[in-house]
Order: structure tokens, then C-alpha cells, then sequence
């Protein structure tokens, strides 16, 4: 399906569509703007013949320059293998728009981010509570991301309401947030009638630092950092998607060898993100011997990332232009004679991990999200390839990774098994890549291009461990940062979590939470 | 006890040498600051987690700190579950407005004698995020923090190694 096809089935299912203009920047971008009515229908439409769930539903403040704000959604396209973005303009006057949450489930959050971000109402959402500032906190009134804000005012502070189950026998656990362990905060508040949990809300956003303000008025190298400051299990990931987006602003492409090293990079931090996961699934059955291993697995790939980027979380690797590393035929070798060991190691966990029976019995049909529901929810990523699901940009945006005959994995049964299936043949597969491309890296290429700030915008991609790692940049003709739209996998899995545990029992939580293991902070920006 | 010992005798040692590098490094730090825990605190200290808004790389170096290369535990640091079991509060992140309540009250619910570690370049002034309408700012301006651990993260090691100097003054 091309640009053509889109426009004319929009054309076909919409009688009177008419877009005011489309552009194409971007041989992977596709900008269509439309009037305000015709967006809910567009975004419908879109929705339903792609099919893709909302990936990105975001404000930006034009207020000063052309006195209106501005809303996107983005979309993606996998057969023409390009993003969609429709925009439409909000008055400021009148800053709201017709809520899309009831024809698709997945822009509820986005619409409650932007109300609680820029005051733009989505008129007919039923939730309308804010997700990360937090009402006991911050008096309402207050717009962080508009371009007037400058300090807190003060105001009237209100109380989260939590939505009740009630009935007889029906009780409530809140948990967190401060949590027993060493992880993120959030709340959890479980509804339970006996054993079984019938309704659990999650309330997060004790890690909102206000990242998408902190963006704003930075030069594109010094926000480099702060990118990967997002989410810290997932930095590289989050840098490469921002480094991409400016990479297109700046209209500059990267040497070829960078790209084979970005690689490398994104695979390894998979890798040990997969194992720790594997391992987390172990303790919290209370299987202690396999959760030791992993965590032996993890450390080896973290010293090898401290060989090859001096950073045990790939922290200063991307540079606008390429990457900061070189390689030799020593580090090379280090590379192989690791990955050898890890893979050993590895097989070694799963066949500890499948022949235990009690194991098995813990994690299979525990924590089932079907395919209907997560197609409804927009689930992305890893938790939605376990749900049968083929969704993964490695695959439909593949870059380097044409050159090494990708395979994507998927399971149907959606449950923690499958899960934890995908991230097995996920793990052995990256282990593959890692080889593959440090076959082709060569020792004293070129692997950095200068590039010049410019104006534009441009939305940046990368395949995250948990999912789509998506940011929307704009910058003006100083280079300065305009606006930077982060949304991590997390955002929107969430709630497929929620979906997940109906039905199972509390003391399952953990096992079901750690399947998904979704990032705090990458949610809370 | 027959079929235990037989197991024994057929699998042989199961247990495998890890031969990771920092191994020696970490092995005369960790003996260091096992003599000065015993000296100072009987035997062990037990140390509280919170983390206040950081990105989540110090949890995973914590968590790394605990594994079969560094074992902390073995030294006599313990990660508790509960406050109430705490000697050490270890807190990582710049502070977000949302969690300044949390903190203190995780503070308040430890018993007397107690002290706070900060852990994580963020938790020393708000690093990186320092400046957002969101962030509360320097954890040593809510509590009374006795250490910080620098590094954005810290490395296990780095953490052992502050500890032991920490621990010696």
C-alpha cells in the first residue's frame, strides 16, 4: 500500500474527505493535514484499514507563531512501511477537540495527557482523571507543557478518585508506592473478592521529572543525554530514536558502519533486558538457582557492554552523525568469545527453566491477554507479540537489519509462558544478530558525519526491548528544540496489564507484572 | 541422607567458578567493609530502597550489587522489604513532587538510630532533570543525608568501595 493507495481508500471510505495538504518530507513519513471535523473520521479510518493501533497522539503549542496549537496522531503503516501522521489545527480560543476513546480504546490516555498537559479538552472522554500530575500536588490550572508556563501557580488541590468496585465481600489492597523490592513507584490498587482479582487500577506517574519540558530550548547534542536518561534499562534505545529524529531534521545519513554498531548496541541491551526479565520471572516464583544464573548472564553482557562503550548501560554511544565507538580485532574477538559463553549459559536457563514442573505449572495460562484485547488496548511490542500479534519495526522498518534475514517471534497463547517464550527466541535471535553484524564491522571506518542543526520536525523509531520507542521532534532555525514527544512502549502496555491479571490471583501479581515489566519512569516522562 | 549423598558423589561440584574480572577487586573491598560492619553494627546493615523518580539504571546497579559476582550480602548488607527493618535509607532520583510524600514518610517509619544514603548523580542536586517544574531538588535539602554514592549509575563496585570509605571515617 503507498501514499496513493492511502489517500484514495481514505477517499473510498470517506466520501467527502478532503485533505488540505500532504506532504511527504520523509520517504518513511507521511503528513496529512485535515480540517477539525474530518479528523475523529480519518483517525477511524486510518485505524481500521492499516490496521494499527494510535501510536503517538500528541499537542504541540503554537500559540505565539500562528495562535493555534496544533494535534497529531501517528500511525503506522506496515504494508507501506511509513508512518501516518494527520494533524489538525485547535483554535485557541476554544482549545478542544471531539474525544476519539470510544471508537479507539488506545487514544484514551494519550487524550488524558494532552488535557493535562496543554488544557486542550477531549469533549466525550469518559475518564478525564490526569495521570501524572497528580491532583494532591499540583492545583489544577497549571499547563506544564504550554509555552507560557513558567512557575506552578498556586490553586485549589483536588483528590483522585479511584474507580470502586463494590458489593458484598469485596475488598480493596493498595499497594505501593514505595514497593518491597528494588524497583520504580507506583500504585496498585487491587479489587478482590476472594481469591481472584476482579478489578486492578494502577495509578503512576511518582516519576514524572517533567522530561518533554526539560527538552525544550536544548541544543539536539546536549539533549542527547537526557533521551537516554528516559528510561534507564531502555537508554540506548531512547537515544537512537531521538538521534534519529534529529538525524532526519538535520538531513544528514549516518555512515553504514554506524548503523551495523547501533545494532550491535540495540541487540545487547535486548539481550540483558531479556535475560534480567527471565531471571525476575525465577524469583518471583521463588525458583532461586535459574534467577542466579540469569543474573550471572546479565553482568557478563554488561562488562561487555563496558568494554566496547565504557558504559556498562550504553550511556554516550549515539552522537548526531553516527557513534562514539571504535572497534579492533581484539574488542571483536572479546565479542565473539562472550557471546559464545552467554549463549552457553543461556541454554543452560531455559533447559533449567522447562524441565521444572512446578515452574511451568506457575507461569502457563497465568496472566492471559487475548489477541482481541490487545488489539483493542493498542498493546505494542514484545507483550503484543505474545499475544499473537506481528508487530515489530525491526521487521517493517528494517534498516541494517535487512542484511541479516530478521526473524520476528510471536505466540498466541498471550499468557506469562508466552511471554517468556518470545523472550527466549528473542534472546538467542539477538544473540545471532550481535554476531552478524560485528562480522561487519571494520576497524578504522568511518562511523561519524558532521551535521548542522536545522528547522524541521520529524518523528524518530527504534525497536525498544519492550516495544516501539517513538519521538516527535521539532526544532527551529537555531537548531533549538520546539517540542520533543517521547512515548515509550510502557505508556500504552500498561493497561494490558490490568487486562492481564482479571481473574488471577494477587499473589500471581508479581509473576504476571514482571512478564510485561514495564518501565516507571519511561511512563511517567 | 544415602540418596542425598549419592547425588552428591554422581553430579560431582555443580557450582562453576565465575572468573569475571573486578572478582579480586571486589573480594578485598567487600572483606574491608565485612570488618567494618561487624566493628560498627554487630553484624549486619539493613538497607531500605526507595527510589524518588530516577530512570531506573541505579535500581539496576543495586540489583547487579546483589548478584552471585558482588553479592553484597555476603559482606552483611541486607536490601530490606520493610522500613522497619532499616538501618539505611538509600534513596535514588531527583525527588518528583509526587514522591516528596513517600520519602518522608519511608523516612518517619524507620526506627532510631537511622541514616540516608544517596545513590545516583540526580539524588545529589536533581543532575540531569535539575530545573523542572517537577522536581523537588537535592535529597540532602528534605532529609539528613550522611553519604552520597556519585555516578550516573554507580557501578556495583563503586558502591562497595563508597561504602568502605564511608564506613572507616
Amino acid at each position: 500500500m503507498g501514499r496513493l493507495d492511502i489517500i484514495s481508500e481514505l477517499k473510498n471510505k470517506l466520501p467527502d474527505f478532503n485533505a488540505l495538504w500532504v506532504s511527504e518530507d520523509y520517504p518513511d513519513e507521511l503528513n496529512i493535514r485535515v480540517s477539525n471535523n474530518a479528523f475523529k473520521d480519518t483517525c477511524s479510518v486510518l485505524h481500521k484499514i492499516l490496521p494499527s493501533p494510535m501510536m503517538m497522539l500528541f499537542a504541540v503549542d503554537e500559540r505565539k507563531e500562528a495562535g493555534r496549537f496544533i494535534i497529531k496522531a501517528v500511525f503506522a503503516s506496515f504494508r507501506s512501511r511509513q508512518w501516518i501522521i494527520v494533524s489538525m489545527d485547535i483554535p485557541q480560543e476554544d482549545p478542544c477537540f471531539e474525544s476519539m476513546a470510544k471508537s479507539i480504546h488506545s487514544t484514551s490516555l494519550f487524550e488524558r495527557e494532552i488535557r493535562e498537559m496543554f488544557g486542550i479538552e477531549p469533549k466525550g472522554n469518559p475518564d478525564i482523571r490526569r495521570l501524572v500530575l497528580h491532583d494532591e500536588i499540583l492545583p489544577e490550572g497549571n499547563y506544564p507543557l504550554r509555552k507560557d508556563f513558567k512557575a506552578i501557580k498556586e490553586g485549589v488541590l483536588n483528590e483522585y478518585k479511584f474507580n470502586r468496585v463494590e458489593g458484598e465481600g469485596v475488598f480493596e489492597v493498595p499497594v505501593g508506592p514505595v514497593h518491597a523490592g528494588i524497583i520504580g513507584p507506583g500504585h496498585f490498587r487491587f479489587s478482590a473478592a476472594g481469591e481472584p482479582i476482579i478489578n486492578l487500577e494502577t495509578r503512576l506517574g511518582f516519576t514524572h521529572r517533567g522530561i518533554e519540558k526539560l527538552f525544550e530550548g536544548k541544543f539536539l547534542s546536549d539533549a542527547i543525554r537526557l533521551s537516554e536518561c528516559v528510561s534507564g534499562d531502555s537508554g540506548f534505545a531512547h537515544g537512537l530514536a531521538f538521534i534519529q529524529a534529529a538525524e532526519k531534521i538535520c538531513g544528514i545519513s549516518i555512515p553504514v558502519q554506524s548503523a551495523y554498531f547501533r545494532a550491535v548496541f540495540l541487540e545487547l541491551e535486548r539481550m540483558y533486558n531479556h535475560v534480567n526479565d527471565i531471571g525476575g520471572m525465577a524469583v518471583d516464583v521463588g525458583f532461586s538457582f535459574p534467577a542466579a544464573y540469569a543474573s550471572i548472564i546479565k553482568e557478563a553482557i554488561l562488562q561487555l557492554n563496558d568494554l566496547l562503550a565504557a558504559s556498562r548501560y550504553l550511556r554516550g554511544v549515539n552522537v548526531l552523525g553516527g557513534v562514539s565507538t571504535v572497534i579492533d580485532e581484539g574488542k571483536k574477538q572479546r565479542i565473539f568469545d562472550s557471546l559464545k559463553f552467554i549463549r552457553k549459559d543461556f541454554d543452560e536457563l531455559e533447559k533449567m527453566l522447562n524441565s521444572s514442573v512446578s515452574f511451568m505449572d506457575r507461569v502457563d495460562t497465568t496472566g492471559v491477554l487475548r489477541r482481541k484485547t490487545a488489539e483493542d488496548l493498542g498493546i505494542i511490542g514484545l507483550a503484543g507479540r505474545a499475544s499473537g500479534i506481528p508487530t515489530d519495526l525491526r521487521k517493517y522498518f528494517p534498516g541494517a537489519y535487512r542484511e541479516v534475514k530478521f526473524q520476528m517471534f510471536t505466540q498466541e497463547s498471550g499468557d506469562v509462558l508466552a511471554r517468556l517464550r518470545v523472550r527466549f527466541l528473542e534472546f538467542k535471535e539477538s544473540c545471532r544478530l550481535v554476531n552478524e553484524f560485528t562480522k561487519k564491522l571494520i576497524e578504522g571506518e568511518q562511523v561519524k558525519v558532521d551535521a548542522c542543526p536545522k528547522a524541521g520536525s520529524a518523528l524518530g523509531y527504534a525497536e525498544g526491548w519492550r516495544g516501539p520507542v517513538l519521538y516527535w521532534l521539532k526544532t527551529d532555525s537555531a537548531g533549538l528544540i520546539e517540542r520533543c514527544k517521547v512515548v515509550d512502549p510502557s505508556f500504552l502496555n500498561w493497561q494490558g496489564l490490568s487486562y492481564a491479571v482479571l481473574g488471577n490471583i494477587i499473589p500471581d501479581f508479581p509473576l504476571c507484572n514482571k512478564s510485561f515489566d514495564l518501565s516507571y519512569s519511561g511512563n511517567d516522562l | 541422607m544415602m540418596n542425598i549423598l549419592k547425588n552428591r558423589i554422581i553430579k560431582g561440584v555443580v557450582a562453576r567458578h565465575i572468573g569475571q574480572e573486578p572478582f579480586k577487586e571486589i573480594e578485598v573491598a567487600g572483606l574491608e567493609l565485612r570488618s567494618l560492619i561487624k566493628k560498627k553494627f554487630g553484624r549486619s546493615l539493613f538497607i531500605r530502597e526507595v527510589d524518588t523518580g530516577s530512570c531506573g539504571a541505579c535500581e539496576s546497579e543495586i540489583i547487579s550489587a546483589n548478584n552471585p559476582i558482588y553479592d553484597l550480602q555476603r559482606f552483611g548488607i541486607s536490601f530490606t522489604a520493610s522500613p522497619r527493618h532499616a538501618d539505611a535509607l538509600l534513596v535514588t532520583g531527583p525527588v518528583s513532587k509526587n514522591m516528596l510524600t513517600a520519602l518522608k514518610k519511608t523516612y518517619a517509619a524507620m526506627p532510631e538510630p537511622k541514616f540516608v544514603i544517596t545513590c545516583g548523580d540526580c539524588a545529589l542536586d536533581g543532575g540531569i532533570f535539575k530545573g523542572s517544574y517537577y522536581v523537588e531538588g537535592a535529597v540532602k535539602d528534605i532529609l539528613p543525608v550522611e553519604l552520597h554514592i556519585a555516578g550516573c549509575p554507580p557501578s556495583p563496585l563503586h558502591i562497595v568501595k563508597s561504602l568502605s570509605a564511608f564506613l572507616k571515617r
